[in-house]
């Protein structure tokens, strides 16, 4: 008698956790926004990377105002940190079976959602990709910030700082992510090609938390008493390297960032940080919405939106035109 | 550091325990000095005073984490909220003092408080409501880490206009010394929490309801309110923390501290605490605490690839806890 008791409520038990884990899967750690009310509006779910980051936020408000002009319905969601690429997957599963009439999607790990992508190809659901591209010929375009281009400009800027020479550390906010590699990359690549007298150590990585990039960029500072720069390749990233810097007491370096946000202005306006790499986080989320309207109406469109990206330091900081794109 | 307690003194073999968590401590520390020398050796750059500074600043919301967790490991329980929580309290820090204004001193005081309050409903869930910890605090620590993006709006809180409260962590109080506020305060808490654990009631109860919980509530105490009391005493450290951590960082980062958790019960495990309960030391966990900050800054500066570092703190976290066992059946046989 008793045991069966205790077998009812271990599958009450169940059944209530496995209820709780869908609606917390359904809604994740993001909020559902919506715009207008009739169901016959189509449905775009947007899964991001991260959500908490304010470039997540630029992107979510880029991506309701244009919902709302067009007319659509949105839901935006994204997993805690960007190291949760499992979490997103579980997202992007439960965002299929809601069976949207599109889907954006910024992938954490460019090749874990490939299965998923074909399951969105056989129900016929067109993908929208932002921020960093999947590895699948699923996605109708991938709209994002060309991360190559954008970090040889860095590079670029932070040879020029250093006048040609000097070793530099790099820290890098993650290896399996699209953007990472290419923001790696692009700024590795151009240094190799075009200041061969600029010492690279080797990336180090931040996983996006602001404290490790902090410690790391110590630990780097510590080890290379002649270390000249630093290249921070997010916004967490480049806020940790500032204040890694600042916590080091070591002047006279130049570190280029990556992204905007409130601490990363301010340390270009205190000038611990030379400058920065600013993406268009809203103009990516009304690219992803007016991308996915295009493909619902089976408009054709080009494979890739380059959505731009700008350098700022502390005489353009203000300028109208970069205040709009840097998010506080 | 570690005195005899009542009750260990009381319980049989209690005075070959208390050698034997000393001994702990000796390899620990021994372990501590032979990776402090080696990479002494392998770096010039290694053993700087700004890099000694940094390894102890890296050290102190780990360190904060892990001393507090040290009594619920010792009553045999486990503290999964400790990471999230530790947001939570960042957050409720920011709100305090950021949003609603209020005296730093207060805010500061009041986002402690609230690392208690979590503390007590931990300790509620397991001591009342006879959840396991592992599962209760599992439970608080998706609560903590929901509540954080949700009273934050999921954006991070910014201290600047209250540059006093950064200066608790990154403040220099010896003057002319670059050596962060932070790192006393670890100190000072580790001492605090050393004579709670050896020298008061609280402390004596911790030891053994870990030792044996049926035996001390025979024995006439009442563990069920201890064990709530254990739990909220040691939130107060989550909550510490997460005004170290939003100090440091200038603002209160909600999505930060998921893993924080598990990095701060690795420390309180290579320190020779016991996750079977009744055994550990403040002084161990600190250590521990610093074989782990060591080890991260010492791998950086040897430029061991950053793929590599996680390897080897798991190896290490292995070989502390096998030495451990392999000296207990030892002493036992």
């Amino acid at each position: 008698m008793r045991r069966k008791t205790i077998g009812v409520i271990a599958a009450a038990a169940v059944f209530a956790m496995t209820l709780a884990g869908c609606t917390a899967g359904s809604s994740g750690s993001g909020s559902t926004s919506t715009s207008g009310g009739s169901s016959s509006e189509p449905y775009i779910a947007i899964i991001s990377k991260g959500f908490s980051q304010q470039f997540w936020q630029a992107v979510k408000n880029g991506a309701e105002s244009e919902a709302t002009k067009e007319g659509a319905r949105i839901t935006f969601e994204g997993p805690p940190t960007e190291s949760d690429v499992e979490q997103q997957i579980t997202m992007l599963t439960n965002a299929l079976a809601k069976k949207p009439d599109a889907i954006g999607f910024a992938a954490l790990d460019s090749k874990a959602a490939a299965p998923l992508m074909e399951q969105a190809k056989s129900s016929k659901i067109p993908v929208i990709a932002f921020d960093s591209g999947v590895d699948s010929t699923v996605p109708v375009t991938t709209a994002a910030t060309d991360n190559k281009a954008a970090a040889a400009e860095d590079a670029k800027h932070l040879s020029e700082l250093l006048n040609g020479k000097g070793t530099i550390g790099l820290v890098i906010h993650d290896q399996t992510s699209k953007s990472g590699t290419d923001r790696r990359d692009g700024f590795m690549d151009w240094m190799k090609k075009n200041s061969p007298d600029i010492k690279m150590l080797d990336p180090q990585y931040s996983n996006s938390d602001l404290a490790k990039a902090a410690d790391i960029t110590k630990s780097i500072i510590a080890a290379n008493p002649d270390i000249a720069g630093f290249y921070g390749s997010n916004e967490a990233s480049a806020e940790g390297v500032a204040k890694g810097i600042q916590e080091s007491g070591k002047t006279g370096l130049k570190a280029v960032g990556f992204d905007s946000g409130k601490a990363q202005i301010d340390a270009i306006n205190s000038g611990v940080l030379s400058g920065s790499i600013t993406q268009n986080p809203v103009g990516i989320g009304e690219a992803v919405v007016k991308a996915a309207m295009k493909a619902i109406k089976g408009e054709s469109q080009p494979k890739f939106i380059d959505t731009g990206f700008f350098w700022y330091d502390k005489t353009n900081i203000d300028d109208p035109k970069i205040k709009a794109l840097l998010y506080q | 550091m570690t005195t005899p307690t009542v009750i260990d003194q009381k319980r049989p073999g209690g005075l070959a325990n208390r050698l034997r968590s000393r001994l702990q401590q000796f390899l620990a520390f021994g372990g501590l000095i032979v990776i402090f020398a080696f990479f002494s050796f392998a770096s010039p750059n290694f053993l700087t005073f700004s890099n000694f500074t940094s390894m102890l600043f890296s050290t102190v919301v780990i360190g904060t984490l892990a001393i507090g967790t040290t009594f619920v490991i010792i009553t045999a329980g486990i503290d999964l909220s400790l990471g999230t929580g530790m947001s939570l309290c960042a957050v409720m820090s920011g709100v305090f003092i950021v949003n609603w204004q209020l005296p730093l001193l207060l805010g500061v005081v009041l986002a402690i408080l609230f690392g208690g309050l979590i503390g007590l409903v931990n300790g509620i869930n397991v001591a009342l409501l006879k959840i396991p910890p592992f599962i209760a605090t599992l439970a608080m620590m998706l609560v903590a880490q929901g509540l954080a993006l949700v009273i934050s709006k999921s954006t991070p809180i910014y201290f600047d206009k209250v540059p006093a409260f950064s200066s608790i962590s990154t403040g220099n109080l010896i003057p002319g010394l670059n050596f962060p506020n932070a790192v006393i305060i670890l100190a000072i808490v580790a001492v605090i929490a050393a004579v709670v654990l050896n020298k008061t009631v609280l402390g004596r109860y911790t030891y053994s309801i870990g030792s044996n919980e049926e035996a001390t509530a025979i024995s006439g105490i009442n563990t069920r309110k201890w064990l709530i009391v254990i739990y909220t005493f040691s939130g107060l450290f989550i909550g510490l923390a997460g005004v170290m951590i939003s100090a440091r960082l200038g603002s209160a980062q909600p999505a930060l501290g998921s893993g924080y958790e598990l990095q701060a019960i690795a420390a309180v495990v290579i320190g020779g605490t016991s996750l079977f309960g009744g055994k550990g030391s403040i002084l161990g966990t600190v250590i521990g605490a610093l074989i782990m900050s060591v080890l991260n800054n010492g791998l950086q500066i040897i430029s061991v690839p950053q793929e590599w570092q996680n390897v080897i703190l798991g190896i290490v976290i292995l070989a502390a806890v096998y030495t451990d066992n392999i000296r207990r059946r030892g002493v036992s046989a």
